[in-house]
């Protein structure tokens, strides 16, 4: 029992604490309009002191080994509080601007990262499934918060049909998988199949699993959700959907394959490898041609989610190691690119369009360096967090002996840096449009948020020994 | 298994299942409501192909799964359907073909 409450502390802290915000904010919505929010920071900020406190090198495993806590979960998930906690103070100012700020949106975000921490330490395949939809059905409704938005429906109608498919894609593949091997729980598959090999049953339910997967990765062939639900979310919603959520996506591809199929690695090294090479193409290709901001920063998610892949490419230790680092940067900056997005927009302007954000090094310098910081870390310009990530990985992926790759990837990167470049010479060469307002920044919070946000991007990119050296101890374990 | 009911047989049943929603996800350009049927087709088939193995493997684990997945089911319908009707406020229309507002 003790051990039990030890183990789940968090998420029983994160579940009972979203509960009774839910009813309380009814009660005290109309007197007390901040309270819900202050109250959701402190729970978010007692759940990830929890999780440090208590935090284990060992693998401790609950429920018959459907649930386990070790070190890669625990540090995904303070990954993941420390996102949603940033996000949550950057959309607040977006939902009160507009008139939508409700205690729900605190809530559903606070249940869809119960979720994604179910997802960080599922060890069996009925845990990661109840994980992936307890995130991805709050995530619908939280899109679908703007009830009179044309864009905001329409993406969360797209969001929930591709997601909902590529759920049934993934179960289906893990009940051929189930069906070969007649056992749901990854210790007993990792066991079953290193002792009989893999058979063509089990690859079948590989390749349906993997095409899952890329759905919720947004890796192309399988992206084309990707910028329509992050053009047509609210800015503020977007900004949650692509920090922690990616953090959960590589969760869940580190369970599935990693943990339960990496005996299958010769089957799905290779369709990685096609995955990793065409989101690459068509995140940096496409992003070229984008006037939208939000646009073009959905497609460089894909280009991202490219060089995440092939550090999953590797198939060893380090390997994941580099990608489970650079996904963690990634949600950071684009969790700031989005945030800066929110500052500059208002009631009945948006500000996602490329040439919204012209003159804005004359008009408001800090925010202009801000986003000057974050696109340049994007683009792997050093000597920021975004080129040290984009150097694990490469190094991971010659070292496992795929050379060819590697100069591929750095070529994209070539390409990719121009468009971020151009943003970049709009915001400090190109002249203010004439019916611009000045950009008022907008609360102290996300000032302050902002400005921690690109400080953290300089110094990881200046120190990331630390970090990255915790990542593969954990992996190690 | 019985000896009149083929492991195979069931699962064809499944596949044939699974690819006739993901035909009616694909191919239909008219209703959204399809759409919302052919997912849950799609989760049903896999429930079927869960309760075949779990039979076949001789233990409980697919039973249980199909028991989780059908609750799921019913949240994604709530949610699916909530979604269809503001939609519909908001456009008044649920033809997929309408699903245009973005581009690029």
């Amino acid at each position: 029992m003790d051990m039990m409450l030890q183990i789940l502390a968090p998420e029983i802290a994160l579940l009972i604490a979203s509960m009774a915000l839910l009813i309380g904010d009814a009660f005290w919505a109309k007197r007390y309009p901040a309270l819900t929010f202050q109250l959701t920071l402190a729970t978010l900020v007692v759940v990830m002191v929890i999780i440090i406190a208590t935090f284990s090198w060992e693998s401790l495993q609950l429920f018959n080994g459907a649930f386990i806590r070790d070190g890669v979960a625990d540090v995904l998930k303070v990954a993941m509080i420390a996102m949603t906690l940033l996000a949550f103070i950057f959309a607040r100012d977006y939902l009160l601007k507009r008139d939508i700020e409700r205690g729900e949106y605190y809530v559903m975000g606070m249940i869809s990262l119960l979720g994604m921490m179910v997802l960080a330490s599922a060890y069996d395949m009925i845990s990661l499934f109840m994980g992936l939809e307890i995130m991805s059905l709050s995530l619908y409704a939280m899109i679908a918060m703007q009830k009179d938005s044309v864009f905001a429906i329409e993406s969360a109608m797209k969001y929930f049909v591709l997601g909902a498919m590529a759920t049934g894609l993934l179960l289906y593949g893990m009940s051929l998988v189930y069906g070969n091997v007649g056992s749901l729980q990854f210790a007993t598959i990792y066991q079953t199949l290193s002792a009989t090999g893999v058979s063509l049953v089990v690859g079948l339910g590989l390749v349906f699993i993997l095409v899952g997967l890329a759905f919720k990765f947004g890796a192309a062939p399988f992206h084309n959700w990707v910028p329509d639900v992050y053009h047509g979310s609210p800015t503020g919603i977007t900004l949650f959907l692509a920090a922690a959520p990616k953090i959960a996506a590589f969760a869940l591809m580190f369970r599935l394959l990693i943990e339960g199929l990496e005996v299958a690695v010769m089957q799905w090294q290779s369709i990685l490898i096609i995955l990793a090479v065409l989101s690459l193409v068509v995140g940096n290709v496409v992003a070229i041609a984008q006037t939208n901001l939000k646009r073009m920063l959905a497609y460089s998610t894909i280009a991202h989610m490219g060089f995440i892949l092939l550090g999953f490419m590797t198939g060893n230790i380090e390997g994941y190691a580099a990608a489970m680092f650079y996904v963690v940067t990634y949600a950071l900056m684009s969790i700031g690119g989005f945030g800066v997005i929110v500052a500059l927009s208002r009631r009945g302007f948006e500000a996602d369009n490329i040439r919204d954000l012209s003159g804005l090094g004359r008009r408001n310098p800090l925010l202009a360096l801000i986003m000057l910081v974050l696109l340049l870390s994007m683009a792997g310009i050093p000597p920021f967090v975004g080129f040290y990530a984009k150097l694990v990985v490469l190094t991971q992926v010659v070292e496992a002996g795929f050379t060819s790759l590697a100069v591929f990837a750095v070529l994209m990167s070539v390409i990719g840096a121009y468009y971020y470049l151009r943003v970049i010479k709009v915001m400090y060469f190109d002249e203010p449009l004439e019916n611009m307002v000045d950009a008022h920044f907008a609360t102290a919070s996300l000032r302050v948020g902002l400005v921690f946000v690109g400080t953290l991007v300089l110094l990881l990119g200046i120190m990331p020994g630390d970090l990255l050296s915790l990542f593969s101890m954990v992996m190690t374990y | 298994m019985s000896e009149f009911l083929q492991l195979s047989d069931v699962l064809l049943f499944g596949a044939i299942l699974f690819v006739l929603s993901l035909a009616g996800i694909f191919l239909n350009r008219k209703n959204l409501i399809i759409i919302l049927m052919s997912i849950e087709l799609m989760l049903l088939a896999v429930n079927t192909n869960l309760v075949a193995f779990s039979s076949y493997q001789e233990n409980m684990h697919g039973q249980v799964f199909v028991f989780f997945i059908l609750t799921v089911a019913a949240a994604e319908a709530a949610i699916g359907l909530a979604l269809l009707v503001l939609l519909f406020r908001n456009k008044h229309s649920i033809n997929v073909d309408d699903l245009s507002e973005m581009k690029g």
